[in-house]
């Protein structure tokens, strides 16, 4: 897979997750230096292309660019192509035209960066497709797993909320199972993607279920601007029945981690509390962040376009 | 007028459960004889050894974009993409711009067919004003001008007060009124069936309870109303169940399927290909099963394209924000041909839910091979294969799923009222 683009963690094979998760260690090396930067990717132009708002995660890859010495371009477009009358293929061909070395893309649609994908010589990096997949971030949380527990194999991972609208949860159910843990999964009914066990994991609608015995408890961000009412009857009964905090923490393992993508809605998800102390690693999973995307960079944007067209 | 005889084919006739070797003569744009074997010196000959000879397939439901849509399509490309797939005729639906809910609409849609399609056209007329749900329209007047149903197809309506009127008013006319039944508050912003596939897509779903719930509803309001309900493009095992029921309990029920929702299932979707989005959207391998039982069994009486254009950059947009829908009338035959092929029907089964069957539903003429018809009949190679570009097509749009796939079975020669228009190797003749 690595050399067309990284599209979704579903494509992608353990040995390549290995590669990847390897290559990231070394640029964690990279980001514990005084100055922060290497020649790798001099002279390459990497172009985040972001249809959908995001600070984050747009942010992370420019600095994971920057720290290789790649020229980054932030490229944002209006979120639907009918507001600018112009296709998504379109943008595609026009920015092929301009032979970047990669492309970011982040859209509020599923599929997007596929469909540019086809049409570009350059590999594209999906950034979040609508709730298909954000590979990157599932990546980041292997690594932030494997520096914390020292394995992924044989751990029980538990993800919590909307997983039916959730990008970062398929991609983290993909990964984790490729890596040999187990995912369940932990929702109201009406959050819980059907035929769910056709991903390999099982739903549960009781979290101390789900929670019991788990190594790792991701909570996922509620997203209150687009499900208020719909999936959920309040906040309340929301964070009630499905927040994670210390007492509802205590079914899982002693030693269990707590993980969220960000941004946390406090008191909802997470405890205030959990959301800034241990056991919670989100800051390492920011700090991995960029590693990880590093890394991407590093194996996708790092080659010659004549190699990559040669394939 | 001349005379055409097309000789020495394998004769296919439902109405009349022909299935025999033999010649067909057309005569003043009607069939003036089927026989074992006929002399005609001055006739045009067409020679059909080793081909079909049917009536010509009628498509009960295209949109031909015209008025107001013509970049899509016209009356002119739908008619000449029609006698290509071998439809000597077709209904086209009221959802253009201005709808066809008004007599003056029906009547500029059959005055353009008639200067410049080579297949037959009728017109569905829009069951309300404006496709709006609300207030129905002069079916009386609309009859008059020619139209031959009434739908508001993907408008469905929802309001069920209304659509019981609609129904009992239509009794005054007796014309089908024809359903795209989804439930609208159930479909949501859903752009693929609801299963594993909109699961791993994360692709807003659309259950197959939205279409249940809705033919469970007008079937009722067909009961009560005893009124004719046509249920457009059934793509549900369970919408099938409800149909078959109903029918056995002499409802005036009918009903029909597509060639996609036949033969595709939603994995078709995987690739986020836009020309897969329809509506209802592509279900599961169970939903096609039961759709072509239905069809076996007469639960569904006849295949319908719901031929669908949508200009090339109106589908290369995001897949939320793609248009539904799909090319059919050129790609039709060869795709049902699939049906004889694993042998769930007979050749003269597969005709009859093209020809006779359709015919039957919306009332009109036409669909049989019998002395006296309108010499509306079509020529099939069910053998040949070809790779279908719908570049090369005669459809104005592109969105087919079956672009650049090799198919198997092709009209070869079609005859409207007398008149070669179409012929494989010389393309579209008339008008």
């Amino acid at each position: 897979m690595m050399g067309r683009g990284l599209l979704g963690i579903e494509d992608l094979e353990r040995s390549d997750i290995e590669t990847i998760l390897e290559t990231a260690e070394r640029m964690q090396e990279v980001g514990r230096r005084d100055v922060k930067k290497v020649p790798t990717l001099r002279g390459r132009t990497i172009v985040n292309l972001f249809f959908e708002p995001s600070t984050r995660t747009r942010t992370s890859f420019e600095i994971a660019g920057k720290r290789l010495s790649a020229d980054v371009v932030n490229f944002t477009a209006a979120s639907s192509s009918l507001t600018k009358a112009e296709t998504i293929l379109d943008t595609a061909k026009n920015l092929d035209a301009m032979a970047p070395d990669a492309v970011v893309v982040r859209h509020s649609v599923s599929g997007v960066p596929k469909r540019i994908a086809d049409e570009l010589g350059a590999p594209v990096i999906n950034a979040g497709d609508g709730a298909h997949e954000h590979p990157t971030q599932a990546l980041l949380d292997l690594l932030t797993v494997r520096e914390q527990k020292g394995r992924i194999d044989g751990l029980t991972v538990t993800i919590i909320g909307d997983v039916a609208h959730s990008r970062v949860a398929r991609s983290d159910i993909y990964a984790f199972r490729k890596m040999g843990a187990e995912v369940r999964l932990a929702a109201p009914p009406t959050m819980l993607p059907v035929d769910v066990e056709s991903l390999g994991v099982k739903g549960f609608t009781s979290l101390r279920e789900a929670i019991d015995g788990a190594d790792v408890v991701m909570a996922l961000r509620i997203q209150f601007e687009r499900l208020a009412g719909a999936l959920f009857p309040s906040v309340r009964e929301y964070s009630a029945t499905f927040g994670v905090d210390r007492a509802k923490l205590r079914y899982a393992k002693d030693d269990a981690i707590v993980m969220h993508p960000g941004p946390v809605n406090r008191g909802v998800e997470l405890s205030h509390d959990l959301a800034d102390h241990r056991p919670s690693v989100i800051l390492d999973q920011v700090r991995n962040g960029v590693a990880i995307r590093m890394a991407v960079l590093y194996l996708l944007a790092g080659r010659k376009r004549v190699e990559r067209e040669e394939e | 007028m001349g005379r055409i005889l097309i000789r020495g084919g394998r004769i296919l006739d439902p109405a009349t459960d022909r299935d025999a070797p033999g010649d067909v003569l057309i005569e003043d744009g009607r069939i003036a004889a089927v026989e074992n074997s006929i002399e005609a010196s001055d006739a045009e000959i067409i020679d059909a050894e080793g081909l079909w000879i049917t009536p010509g397939l009628i498509d009960i439901h295209t949109h031909l974009r015209e008025p107001g849509q013509e970049y899509k399509e016209d009356i002119g490309s739908g008619g000449r993409a029609a006698v290509a797939g071998g439809f000597t005729a077709v209904a086209c639906m009221a959802n253009t711009n201005p709808v066809n809910d008004d007599p003056s609409v029906t009547d500029y849609i059959l005055d353009r067919a008639r200067q410049d399609s080579p297949a037959r056209v009728y017109p569905i007329a829009a069951a309300t004003k404006g496709l709006s749900g609300e207030v129905m329209t002069e079916m009386v007047a609309l009859v008059e001008a020619g139209a031959v149903g009434f739908s508001d197809d993907g408008m469905t309506i929802m309001d069920s007060g209304v659509q019981r009127r609609v129904l009992m008013y239509s009794k005054l006319v007796e014309a089908p009124v024809i359903v795209h039944a989804e439930d609208r508050t159930l479909v949501g912003k859903g752009v693929v069936n609801e299963g594993p596939v909109s699961t791993r897509l994360g692709l807003p779903a659309n259950p197959a309870v939205a279409e249940m719930v809705q033919v469970a509803r007008d079937l009722m309001l067909a009961e009560v109303t005893g009124a004719h309900l046509h249920v457009a493009h059934v793509s549900t095992a369970g919408a099938v169940e409800s149909i078959r029921e109903a029918r056995n309990r002499g409802l005036h029920v009918t009903a029909e399927a597509t060639p996609h929702h036949l033969t595709l299932t939603d994995e078709a979707t995987l690739g986020f290909d836009t020309n897969t989005k329809m509506a209802p959207p592509l279900r599961s391998v169970a939903d096609v099963e039961a759709c072509r039982q239905g069809l076996v069994d007469g639960t569904i009486d006849a295949v319908a394209t719901d031929h669908a254009p949508h200009a090339v950059h109106e589908k290369e947009v995001e897949f939320t924000t793609a248009p539904s829908g799909v090319l059919g009338l050129e790609t039709a035959l060869p795709v049902v041909l699939d049906l004889v092929r694993r042998e769930d029907l007979t050749p003269l089964q597969l005709i009859r839910r093209l020809t006779v069957n359709p015919a039957r539903i919306l009332g009109v003429e036409g669909g049989r091979l019998d002395t006296g018809s309108p010499a509306d009949v079509v020529v099939i190679d069910p053998e040949r294969q070809w790779t279908y570009d719908p570049y090369k097509g005669y459809s104005k749009s592109r969105n087919s799923p079956w672009a650049g796939q090799t198919l198997q079975g092709r009209a070869v020669a079609t005859i409207v009222g007398g008149r070669l228009v179409y012929d494989v190797d010389r393309g579209v003749l008339a008008p």
